[in-house]
């Protein structure tokens, strides 16, 4: 049995950094220095929680330095709640015993799988949509929430191929899971991005149909263009360059929408020097800013 | 049930992931259908790109003396003999020293490939280990004489030893900075995190002998002998224990030896 975090005493060794509103960057050991170096007012970060999974060292030091000053998102990348398997009791323990320790603003994980009958493939890997992978992935979302003590934030994934069996749209099945679990959504707006190019269809028509009531926060990033097997261009979630053009496009017009939202800029592959990452953090900041000014503020809560 | 060609396995689609002749697995398609075989590739090579990554990562050393593609030949080979069990990158690669072990070209080429393995191994392990406040200095003089020889330290978690017939060192310091290296000379190593960076120390056959036996729970008197018996020449265990209280390898006296014990 795993004990309860809600059981465990609160360490409140952390000060709470209020997120709402806020741009965020990827937090990377690289700019551990230059970063605190910066002090960067009005920042969060996210990290990905299996690089704090071991016991102690410089992770957890540098961690520390970053939360005790900035609000924090820890975003799982390996939880597999796309599935088959019940989910990995092990990996649960240490993801609870993370937002115990760190308490972050945020916790979200994907709507994808990563690991099958005990093998770990590294990467978020895609599922029909149909009503048994529904009922699975609530019950996984539901053990997780169950595990941590709290709501997490589900992520819609960047695709490259479809499912001939799939009967719900993508829309419809993260809206599913928002309804049977309380788990609320992180809105990737370069996974709708590159899915719509993929797939041939409109992101905003996507938009239009995203639950965005439910949203807790939104992801960009770039990605990189290659071609299918047709000659047709089939975009990779690459997180390895500056957000395009379009993503930006579309996150002006859904935070005119939905007003501020807690925005990331993700950037985990051919990493540049901290200015360059924050400079598209602030990017995302003056956006949210301008929607700030023209959205009545308080009608809506961007933090869950 | 839907009809064959349209039904999904995820033991198919899970398969095809890692072996790149398995044929596409059944009901992944496209918008309007057709072929899927580049796109399906792209979850193939983030696959396997990312974990021989993740590998190259933990032993950066061996993949720069082993070269580029030779070393991710035989990460590929070593993941598919070995599928990662842990969803945590850092525990990838505990076998792959063994694995090195039994490859033919590197028991052939490079028989002090699977050595410095180990000895990466063990630094990404240091580096990720528990934090514990080090023994101070002062606590030895704090040990009444008569109950010096029976004392026995609990090592800090980050510290471990690890030995090879090859200059286990000198290889990893040369290829983490892309220099080439020589692999003749023995050596033992150990291996300790005095704060938040990995440090690495050499020791002599006495020097060695002894701290392997006080790592690993004896009494300093054991471990003397155990020095004594190692050396060519007299053994000093004062400067023996001095380095591993310098490399901050203790943690504390053990038992609890109320006077000099602050953690």
């Amino acid at each position: 049995m795993i004990p309860s975090p809600l059981a465990m005493a609160p360490r409140p060794s952390f000060p709470d950094h209020a997120i709402a509103g806020l741009a965020g960057a990827s937090f990377k050991p690289q700019h551990l220095n230059a970063i605190l170096e910066d002090t960067p007012a009005g920042l969060f970060f996210e990290v990905h929680a299996e690089n704090y999974m071991g016991a102690g060292g410089m992770p957890h030091a540098a961690l520390a330095g970053i939360r005790s000053r900035f609000p924090l998102s820890l975003h799982g990348v390996c939880m597999s709640i796309g599935g088959e398997n019940p989910l990995d009791e092990d990996h649960l323990a240490r993801f609870a015993a993370l937002v115990e320790r760190y308490q972050p603003a945020l916790v979200s994980e994907h709507l994808a799988w990563s690991t099958h009958d005990g093998v770990f493939y590294n990467d978020l890997l895609p599922l029909p949509y149909t009503n048994a992978t529904l009922a699975r992935v609530c019950d996984h979302v539901s053990r997780m929430q169950d595990a941590i003590g709290r709501t997490i934030l589900l992520e819609n994934p960047a695709t490259y191929v479809l499912f001939a069996q799939s009967d719900w749209e993508e829309t419809e099945f993260l809206a599913e899971v928002v309804r049977r679990t309380g788990c609320g959504l992180l809105l990737d707006l370069n996974n709708v991005f590159v899915s719509a190019t993929n797939h041939g269809f409109s992101p905003m028509t996507y938009l239009g149909r995203f639950p965005l009531d439910h949203v807790g926060e939104i992801h960009l990033a770039g990605h990189d263009t290659q071609a299918d097997d047709d000659g047709q261009p089939l975009l990779i979630d690459s997180h390895d360059r500056p957000v395009a053009d379009p993503v930006w496009a579309l996150y002006r017009t859904i935070i005119g929408q939905t007003g501020p939202l807690p925005t990331l800029v993700e950037w985990d592959a051919d990493v540049p020097e901290w200015p360059v990452l924050k400079g598209e953090a602030q990017a995302a900041q003056a956006i949210l800013d301008d929607a700030a000014t023209t959205y009545m503020i308080g009608k809506r809560h961007a933090a869950c | 049930m839907p009809p064959a060609e349209k039904a999904w396995n995820r033991n198919a689609f899970a398969g095809a992931l890692t072996d790149p002749l398995a044929p596409m697995p059944a009901g992944v398609t496209r918008r309007g259908g057709g072929g899927a075989v580049r796109r399906f590739a792209v979850y193939r090579n983030n696959v396997v790109h990312s974990l021989v990554t993740a590998i190259a990562d933990i032993f950066p050393a061996v993949a720069a003396l082993t070269g580029k593609e030779r070393f991710a030949h035989a990460a590929r080979l070593y993941l598919e003999e070995c599928p990662p069990r842990s969803p945590i990158l850092a525990e990838l690669g505990r076998d792959f020293p063994a694995f090195l072990d039994r490859f033919p070209p590197a028991r052939q080429q490079m028989p002090w490939l699977a050595h410095l393995a180990r000895l990466e191994r063990a630094w990404l392990d240091a580096w990720h280990a528990a934090d514990a406040a080090p023994m101070e200095a002062g606590a030895l003089s704090a040990i009444p004489p008569e109950s010096l020889a029976e004392t026995r330290f609990r090592p800090r978690p980050a510290a471990r030893i690890i030995a090879a017939p090859f200059a286990i060192a000198d290889l990893m310091e040369a290829g983490r900075a892309g220099l080439p290296a020589s692999p003749g000379g023995a050596q033992t190593v150990l291996v300790t995190r005095p704060h938040l960076s990995v440090e690495i120390r050499l020791l002599d056959e006495s020097a060695a002998a002894f701290a392997a036996r006080l790592l690993d729970g004896a009494t300093l008197e054991e471990a003397h002998a155990a020095g004594e018996a190692a050396g060519h020449e007299a053994f000093d265990i004062g400067a023996s224990l001095g380095l591993l209280l310098a490399a901050g390898a203790l943690a504390a006296i053990e038992p609890a030896c109320a006077t000099g014990e602050d953690n």
